[in-house]
């Protein structure tokens, strides 16, 4: 099979790449046990006025 | 670390952070020339809906017509009054949830606020004499796009710097979306404007030309929509609701869900401003399948925004400027489903070049755009100046119902016109002839007109109360409005 043959496909491949990313950003987002992570950084903007010590460590 | 970065540690382990190390000069420039083109770009649109409503009033002067001062208004609101609210508000949110000074400093933000409203007053003088590119929302000539395209490169650098030199370890996602509002509309800026200017003339071709031309234009156009008109305002959305609802956001895990999806959705549906055109019937459907996928994440951003009062909602009932964002947010969901709706080819043969879409886009600009402004003014420019309140809620509260009383008069008179105009145009008789003519359905809409320019005046109304409220409260005198209780003593502020 050569090239020209993929073609077609490979023009396709943007849809499975798109698809797959998406997913994984749903599943870093979603998955269980990060709730109270997510939750602290909802507070940025209502802390951003007031002294506050470094936090821990650096999530998405 | 950065040399700023350890001079805000300093502050933190000693307890104490300069609300005052904080660039806000700029800010407050911004937060006046929203106001100003706020007032100015609603005052051009009261303008010309009287002319099409009374023609009469286009002066028989080539300088006053409806098509030179169209494009003065849409560029006011949108670019003028939206564009100083975003880049005003982006600067703030973005030093404060960063904990870092604004990159380049006094200096870099006074020029942004000099460099983007030159912009506006040159694309502004061009409309107004002629020099047009006769592209909807593109209209600047060349010599315009490149000034804006420099101003533009800054605000990059000036919002990207102020995230690489953040204390804040992680980047909150109302800069997310302001940075997807930044860097979207530069590629969309480049892309939409690459043009030969003729020698020596401000006019200047386009490189594209036929449907080429035209599916980049409206990749721009939707674009501006999806990156400024959308984008730009969710920053807004997800930093000043929060903070007048004294409350975090709904779900944080949503709103990372809504930035992507909305994201990886919108750069597709342009072409959507294409039906039944000489556009590929693919490319056609395309937008129209990704128009229709664009309502899930919009709805999930309006929930976000609304459940953000969930145990707070009594808080509507005092603070006027709190009612105007969540009334924003309403109207975010109420166009973002009327979108989609009209991008499905079978409504868009009825709807397109209709009032109807008209309508639609004002729904969007007045009671979304504008709206979510106005919330944002009423937080912050008390903030700005050092006020703890508004001078009168009252006022505010006017501005609320006026405001939305003319929103209402103008979608209705639109949906109304819009919905005629579109079932006259295809009306046949029984021998297939069409059974209006052209000048019959301009006729038949001129209440509607009437209606909407009402609608219009009342939402101007609105406007100078606001304007006559901030002016006040601004310049009360300290026994009026006391000054911010003092703020802890700095042990050290952040460096450039």
């Amino acid at each position: 099979m050569d090239l020209f043959a993929l073609y077609p496909l490979l023009k396709a491949a943007w849809v499975v790449w798109f698809f797959a990313l998406f997913s994984f950003i749903l599943f870093r987002v979603l998955r269980p046990g990060r709730r109270q992570a997510y939750q602290m950084l909802a507070d940025i903007p209502l802390r951003d006025e007031a002294p506050r010590a470094r936090q821990p460590q650096r999530s998405i | 670390m950065p040399e700023g970065g350890h001079a805000a540690s300093l502050a933190a382990q000693t307890g104490a952070w300069r609300q005052d190390s904080y660039v806000d000069g700029p800010i407050r420039a911004m937060a006046v020339a929203t106001l100003f083109w706020g007032v100015v770009g609603f005052l051009m649109g009261v303008l010309i809906a009287s002319q099409l409503a009374f023609p009469l009033l286009n002066l028989d002067l080539e300088w006053t017509t409806f098509g030179r001062l169209r494009p003065v208004h849409t560029s006011a609101v949108i670019f003028a009054f939206g564009g100083n609210a975003l880049i005003g508000t982006s600067l703030y949110v973005v030093q404060r949830t960063c904990r870092a000074r604004l990159f380049g400093g006094e200096e870099m933000g006074w020029f942004l606020f000099a460099g983007y409203n030159f912009f506006i007053v040159m694309a502004a003088l061009g409309y107004v004499l002629g020099v047009t590119q006769g592209k909807e929302y593109a209209e600047p000539e060349w010599y315009v796009d490149l000034w804006l395209t420099v101003v533009w490169v800054a605000y990059l650098v000036a919002f990207g710097g102020t995230i690489l030199r953040r204390e804040e370890p992680h980047i909150y996602v109302a800069n997310w979306f302001y940075l997807a509002f930044i860097v979207t509309i530069a590629m969309l800026h480049i892309g939409n404007n690459l043009a030969l200017p003729l020698p020596g003339h401000a006019k200047s071709y386009g490189l594209a030309s036929g449907v080429q031309d035209a599916m980049i234009q409206w990749w721009y156009g939707h674009n501006a929509v999806g990156f400024f008109l959308t984008a730009g305002f969710l920053g807004m959305m997800y930093y000043f609701i929060p903070k007048q609802a004294e409350r975090p956001v709904y779900s944080y895990r949503l709103s990372i869900i809504h930035f992507w999806s909305l994201i990886f959705l919108y750069i597709w549906a342009g072409p959507h401003h294409l039906h039944y055109t000489a556009l590929p019937d693919w490319a056609q459907t395309l937008g129209m399948v990704f128009s229709v996928m664009l309502w899930m994440p919009s709805w999930g951003g309006m929930i976000n925004g609304l459940m953000t009062l969930s145990g707070a909602w009594d808080k509507l009932r005092t603070d006027p400027g709190l009612r105007f964002s969540v009334t924003a947010v309403g109207f975010y969901g109420m166009s973002t489903f009327e979108g989609p709706v009209m991008s499905v080819k079978a409504v868009n043969s009825l709807s397109h070049y209709t009032d109807w879409t008209i309508g639609h886009v004002h729904s969007g600009a007045m009671g979304w755009v504008g709206f979510i402004t106005f919330g944002a003014m009423y937080w912050l420019v008390p903030r700005l100046w050092g006020r703890t309140e508004l001078y009168s809620n009252k006022l505010a509260a006017w501005h609320f119902w006026v405001a939305t009383l003319g929103i209402v008069l103008y979608i209705t008179a639109m949906w109304v016109s819009g919905i005629m105009q579109g079932l006259m145009w295809r009306s046949y008789d029984e021998l297939g002839f069409l059974q209006y003519s052209f000048v019959e359905t301009v006729a038949a809409m001129h209440p509607y007109y009437v209606i909407r320019m009402l609608g219009g005046v009342l939402y101007l109304s609105g406007a100078l109360l606001m304007v006559y409220n901030l002016w006040r409260t601004v310049t009360a005198r300290a026994e009026e409005a006391p000054l911010a209780p003092p703020l802890p003593a700095a042990a050290a502020v952040p460096a450039e």
